[in-house]
C-alpha cells in the first residue's frame, strides 16, 4: 500500500528532521534511494519550486513528493491523496511533540538536557545537509554529457555567477532566492542546460 | 467554532505569505497573531518560534501548533497546523500537475537544467549559515565533519546519525562538564 508507506516515510521525516525546510532535503534523498519513487534529478526540481511558491519550504516539498508518487498510481485524483497523504505524515509528529511539550514543559527550550541534545544535533544537521549538498552539486554540475570535457563547464560558471551574486554582490545579495531561480531558469533556456 | 476557524483562516494566510518559512516567516506571525488577532504577546511568540526550532519537524509547523494549542486546545493546535499547510497542498498540487504535464518540452527540460545549478548554490548559501550557528567548538566541527562523510559515503539512514549526534550532545555536555 503505498499511501502507507508514503506516511510512514514522512512521518520519519517529520520526526528526524530538525531545523527547519532544508533539513528535510536529507530524508528526501533517502527516501529516494530507498523507495524509487522518484530520482535525484526530480528531487533537485523539487527542491527549486517549493523555494519559489508559499508555504514552507520544508511542507512544500512534501506535498510536491506525495503529488508525484501518488500520480503514479492513477493520475491527479490519487497525486492529490498523496500529497495529503505525504504533507499529513510530516506535521503528525510535530503535533504530536509540540502538545506534549505544550502540556508538561513549561520551560522546554531552558532546559539543560535539551540544550545538550541540541549542542550535537545543530552540527549533525548542518552536516546532513552539507553531504545532500554533495550529491546535488555532484549530479548536476559536475558530470557532463559533452564528449571531451570532464565538467559540465556552463554549469559550473553559472554556479559561480550565482554564488557571487547571492553573497558577495552588496546589491543583489538580499535578493529574494526565488530572483536567482528564475534568472537561472532564463539561463538554462538560453544555453540549453537541459 | 468560530474561533477555530478563524485559526485555520489565519494560519492559512500566514502560510500563503510565507516564501520559503523559517524565520522570513516571523514577521508576518507577528502583523497576524501577536497585532490582528492578540492570540499571543510578542514574548510568547519569541518562545513558541524558538521551541520550534528545537522540536523535530516544521519550523513553521511547530510555531502554529503550539500557538493553536495554547488558544484553543488540542482540536485548536491541529486545526492551526491545517490551516498553515493548507495553501501548500492546493498550490503545489496545482503547480506540480502543470509542470508534469509539460516536463517533456525542451525548454522547460532547459529551464530546470538551469535551476538545479541555482539549487546547488542555495543549499551551500544555507549550508555556510548553518554551520555559523552550528559548529561552535572542535567537537562540534567534529561531528560537523564525520557527519558530513559518513553520510555522503555510507549508505546509513539520517535517522541513525540524527539519534548518535543527541546523545553525543548528551554525553559531550553533560559528562565533559563543559557548561557554559
Amino acid at each position: 500500500m503505498i499511501f502507507l508507506r508514503l506516511f510512514w516515510e514522512f512521518f520519519k521525516t517529520g520526526l528526524f528532521a530538525i531545523g527547519g525546510g532544508m533539513a528535510t532535503i536529507p530524508f528526501l534523498y533517502d527516501i529516494s534511494d530507498a523507495t524509487g519513487w522518484f530520482t535525484h534529478h526530480d528531487l533537485a526540481n523539487m527542491i527549486a519550486v517549493s523555494e519559489s511558491t508559499p508555504g514552507p519550504i520544508g511542507v512544500n516539498m512534501a506535498t510536491y513528493v506525495g503529488y508525484i508518487t501518488g500520480m503514479e498510481v492513477a493520475g491527479i485524483p490519487t497525486g492529490i491523496l498523496g500529497a495529503v497523504t505525504a504533507t499529513l505524515g510530516l506535521v503528525t509528529p510535530s503535533v504530536i511533540v509540540i502538545l506534549i511539550i505544550a502540556a508538561i514543559l513549561t520551560n522546554f527550550k531552558n532546559n539543560k538536557y535539551v540544550g545538550s541534545a541540541f549542542y550535537g544535533l545543530r552540527p549533525a544537521s548542518t552536516g546532513l545537509i552539507a553531504a545532500a549538498g554533495i550529491s546535488v552539486i555532484m549530479a548536476n554540475i559536475l558530470p557532463t554529457t559533452d564528449a571531451g570535457m570532464i565538467f559540465n563547464w556552463k554549469g559550473l560558471i553559472l554556479a559561480v555567477l550565482v554564488w557571487v551574486f547571492s553573497n558577495l554582490v552588496k546589491k543583489t545579495k538580499k535578493w529574494h532566492p526565488i530572483v536567482f531561480i528564475l534568472i537561472s531558469a532564463v539561463a538554462g533556456i538560453v544555453f540549453s542546460m537541459g | 467554532m468560530r474561533k477555530l476557524w478563524e485559526l485555520f483562516i489565519s494560519f492559512a494566510k500566514v502560510g500563503v505569505m510565507t516564501f520559503g518559512g523559517g524565520y522570513a516567516m516571523l514577521p508576518i506571525l507577528q502583523r497576524e497573531i501577536v497585532d490582528n488577532k492578540g492570540w499571543a504577546t510578542e514574548e510568547e511568540l519569541m518562545d513558541y518560534f524558538a521551541i520550534g526550532q528545537c522540536t523535530p519537524g516544521i519550523i513553521a509547523v511547530n510555531t502554529a501548533t503550539f500557538i493553536g494549542k495554547k488558544t484553543k486546545g488540542i482540536l485548536g493546535g491541529i486545526v492551526a497546523t491545517l490551516g498553515i499547510v493548507f495553501p501548500s497542498l492546493v498550490i503545489i498540487s496545482l503547480l506540480a500537475g502543470v509542470i508534469e504535464a509539460f516536463s517533456h518540452l525542451e525548454v522547460v527540460q532547459n529551464a530546470f537544467g538551469g535551476i538545479r545549478v541555482c539549487v546547488c548554490v542555495l543549499i551551500v548559501n544555507g549550508v555556510v549559515k548553518l554551520y555559523k550557528k552550528a559548529v561552535v567548538d572542535k567537537w562540534t566541527l567534529a561531528i560537523f565533519i564525520l557527519v558530513t562523510l559518513g553520510s555522503y559515503f555510507l549508505p546509513i539512514s539520517p535517522v541513525i546519525f540524527v539519534l548518535a549526534a543527541a546523545i553525543i550532545g548528551l554525553l559531550i555536555k553533560e559528562l565533559g562538564g563543559k557548561r557554559k
